[in-house]
């Protein structure tokens, strides 16, 4: 901890809060994570390596999914980034916490991650977050399943809303959902399946449902 | 006249075929890229402005005149080209389509518009989500390096271009092109003040030029099929062909590249199989993104698709994310989401946003039940009005605007609702 700033233990302990118990006490990189890092640090200018903060978070977040089943950011992992990447704690601490994709607390196996914005919820997203309750075992956002399979978490816009509504799970999108389908969903990743991810009415991608009606070929 | 598919840039809009650098080629991509830079900075800096194109980010700015800001010659210092990939404007969807399914597009842009403005590299900061995009993204980079289309003597060209991929984290501020720079750097994604701007003082602080993923995709079909074919779309000031993203209530939600200054009713009756239960169950529409104000109906029922016509209705063309709502909708719940959401967003760096969001979102929560004073509308209205303007970058006047959309249009449905609660609750016993 020689490399933190004066107030940078308070402040992280501040920022991770009463996630303090689960702490692990130390992290290493595997060597997966060490192969991904050493291309990552090679795009940024040399002493620019602090760009590389949000990337080495991501492989943190990943390795810990990979081998703990539970994908989150410990603080001591933090401050290994911050000694790998030559920055205070302190900022890297700023960098967790500020965006919302960093878990700074252990969550289930799946993250669900309902988006709940208005594009959404004009088609539907009350019914995909009432069917990841009731077939999750979820009281509600923020919450983590008694059997520690899923975390449910309301997020923002997705950026797919002519697929609306949408469930994140983990990095996949799940689109054009009802609560039926929700259900169906995560019955299947009880089961230990992970069904396609995409359009759950079979849908070309953001075309609009029964086919393209542009770019069909036929003009040619 | 409908915009026909032989005047369509993104032609695997829906991932029909392979993104693949074999496939784009078929699709046209990468034609004769090194003659069209032996032309040289100027010469492309004028070809992008003689087509009008403006930013297809929301602001609208035009993008040659951007690319002119950047240094004429270099004082030995890099300078940067940064791709804002971080689509995160509700209702908007588009550039998601273009990375996934036309990355060759995107990346033979970046060679283009990186060799006119004299970058020494660039940057695609994608949105933390689109993580099955980025690694499309990533490989369709990569056929481009192994093909010698980027990266040393990029194209045969003799100009060095390298082009990387940056995820961000799931933070909507980093749209802001200030904000995007300092997360590019590092940093939370808080906006800095302007000036100085980014083509002085950007990522770096090195001479960078932020750039909309579609954009940047569209100027090698421009330069392949000229100027005065790009502008032969949409009225004057207004040209091109863009990509809508037609959300909500219509019987087909849809993504579709049509032509600007496309009526809106014929961009939702033609491409989007018609607002459900017909034209007359329409409520109002959003017609550019979250952050610009909703139309009611009678205002959809003629307005054209492009800059200027939404802005003299008072919204904006913004991202093209074009939000339909029909009679079923509880309009103020629509708009009070997105109160929430621009509070949920907010950086928290200047306080009439840090605050004005959070206590807007309160009160439009209240404003849904109808548990209010008729005199807070106007309260409401006067806060969005001190948030407005007073913010360094624009999240503030986003937060403000649909507010003010919904109490220049709906004004008698909150006053109903205060009198419809005022009616029913029973009065305190201290009363």
């Amino acid at each position: 901890m020689s490399a933190q700033g004066p107030g940078g233990g308070f402040h992280a302990t501040h920022a991770v809060g009463k996630a303090e118990a689960a702490q692990p006490t130390e992290f290493a990189f595997d060597a997966a994570s060490e192969a991904e890092i050493e291309k990552i640090i090679a795009r940024y200018p040399a002493g620019k390596q602090a760009s590389a903060v949000i990337p080495l978070l991501y492989i943190v977040q990943r390795q810990m999914g990979r081998v703990t089943g539970s994908a989150w950011v410990p603080r001591v992992a933090m401050d290994v980034i911050a000694q790998r990447l030559s920055m205070p704690p302190m900022r890297v601490y700023e960098v967790a916490t500020f965006y919302l994709m960093f878990n700074t607390k252990p969550i289930g196996r799946y993250h669900l991650q309902v988006c709940g914005t208005t594009p959404c919820m004009l088609r539907g997203s009350d019914d995909v977050l009432a069917a990841c309750k009731s077939a999750g075992g979820l009281k509600g956002y923020g919450d983590t399943s008694a059997d520690g399979l899923f975390t449910l978490t309301e997020v923002e816009c997705l950026g797919a809303c002519v697929n609306a509504p949408i469930l994140q799970v983990d990095d996949d999108y799940y689109e054009d959902l009802d609560y039926d389908s929700t259900v169906r969903l995560i019955e299947a990743l009880k089961r230990g399946e992970r069904p396609p991810h995409g359009s759950a009415i079979g849908r070309q991608t953001s075309a609009p449902e029964g086919g393209p009606m542009v770019l069909t070929g036929s003009e040619d | 006249m409908a915009l026909s598919d032989k005047d369509r840039i993104f032609t695997n809009l829906y991932g029909t075929q392979p993104w693949n650098l074999s496939a784009a080629r078929m699709r046209g991509d990468w034609d004769g890229t090194r003659e069209y830079l032996a032309k040289g900075r100027d010469w492309l800096i004028e070809e992008v402005k003689n087509s009008g194109l403006r930013g297809r980010g929301g602001a609208g700015f035009p993008t040659g005149m951007k690319w002119s800001f950047m240094p004429k010659k270099s004082d030995g210092r890099p300078s940067y080209l940064v791709v804002n990939a971080d689509e995160s404007e509700p209702g908007t969807c588009k550039d998601r389509d273009i990375i996934r399914h036309d990355p060759h597009k995107l990346i033979e842009g970046c060679l283009i518009a990186g060799f006119a403005m004299g970058a020494t590299a660039g940057y695609i900061y994608i949105r933390g989500e689109y993580y099955n995009e980025s690694v499309v993204l990533e490989a369709a980079i990569a056929e481009a390096y192994e093909a010698g289309l980027v990266g040393k003597n990029a194209c045969g060209s003799g100009y060095d271009f390298d082009l990387y991929v940056h995820r961000g984290a799931g933070a909507y501020i980093c749209g802001e092109e200030t904000a995007l720079i300092e997360s590019l750097e590092g940093k939370k994604g808080m906006p800095r003040l302007k000036p100085p701007f980014p083509a002085a003082v950007g990522l770096y602080g090195l001479p960078t030029t932020v750039n909309n993923v579609e954009t940047i995709a569209v100027v090698p079909t421009i330069l392949r099929r000229g100027p005065g074919w790009f502008s032969s779309f949409g009225r004057e000031r207004n040209a091109g062909t863009k990509v809508f993203c037609i959300s909500g209530h219509v019987n087909k939600p849809c993504n579709v590249e049509a032509e600007m200054s496309i009526p809106l009713r014929e961009l939702i009756d033609r491409y989007a199989g018609g607002v459900r239960g017909g034209w007359d169950n329409l409520l109002a529409v959003i017609p550019g993104g979250s952050s610009v104000p909703l139309l009611p109906k009678h205002i959809c029922d003629d307005v054209l698709m492009d800059f200027d016509a939404l802005r003299e209705h008072k919204s904006g063309l913004g991202t093209a994310g074009v939000i339909v709502m029909d009679k079923s909708t509880d309009v103020v719940r629509a708009i009070a989401r997105l109160a929430h959401f621009y509070k949920h967003e907010s950086c928290g760096q200047c306080t009439p946003c840090r605050e004005g969001t959070g206590w807007m979102k309160r009160v439009m929560d209240r404003m849904v039940r109808g548990d209010a004073e008729i005199e807070e509308i106007d309260i409401l209205e006067q806060v969005t009005r001190q948030v407005e303007g007073h913010t360094i970058c624009a999240l503030g006047d986003a937060a403000a605007w649909p507010i003010q959309g919904l109490i220049r249009h709906f004004r008698p449905e909150m006053e109903r609702r205060i009198r419809e609660r005022h009616a029913t609750s029973t009065p305190l016993a201290a009363e």
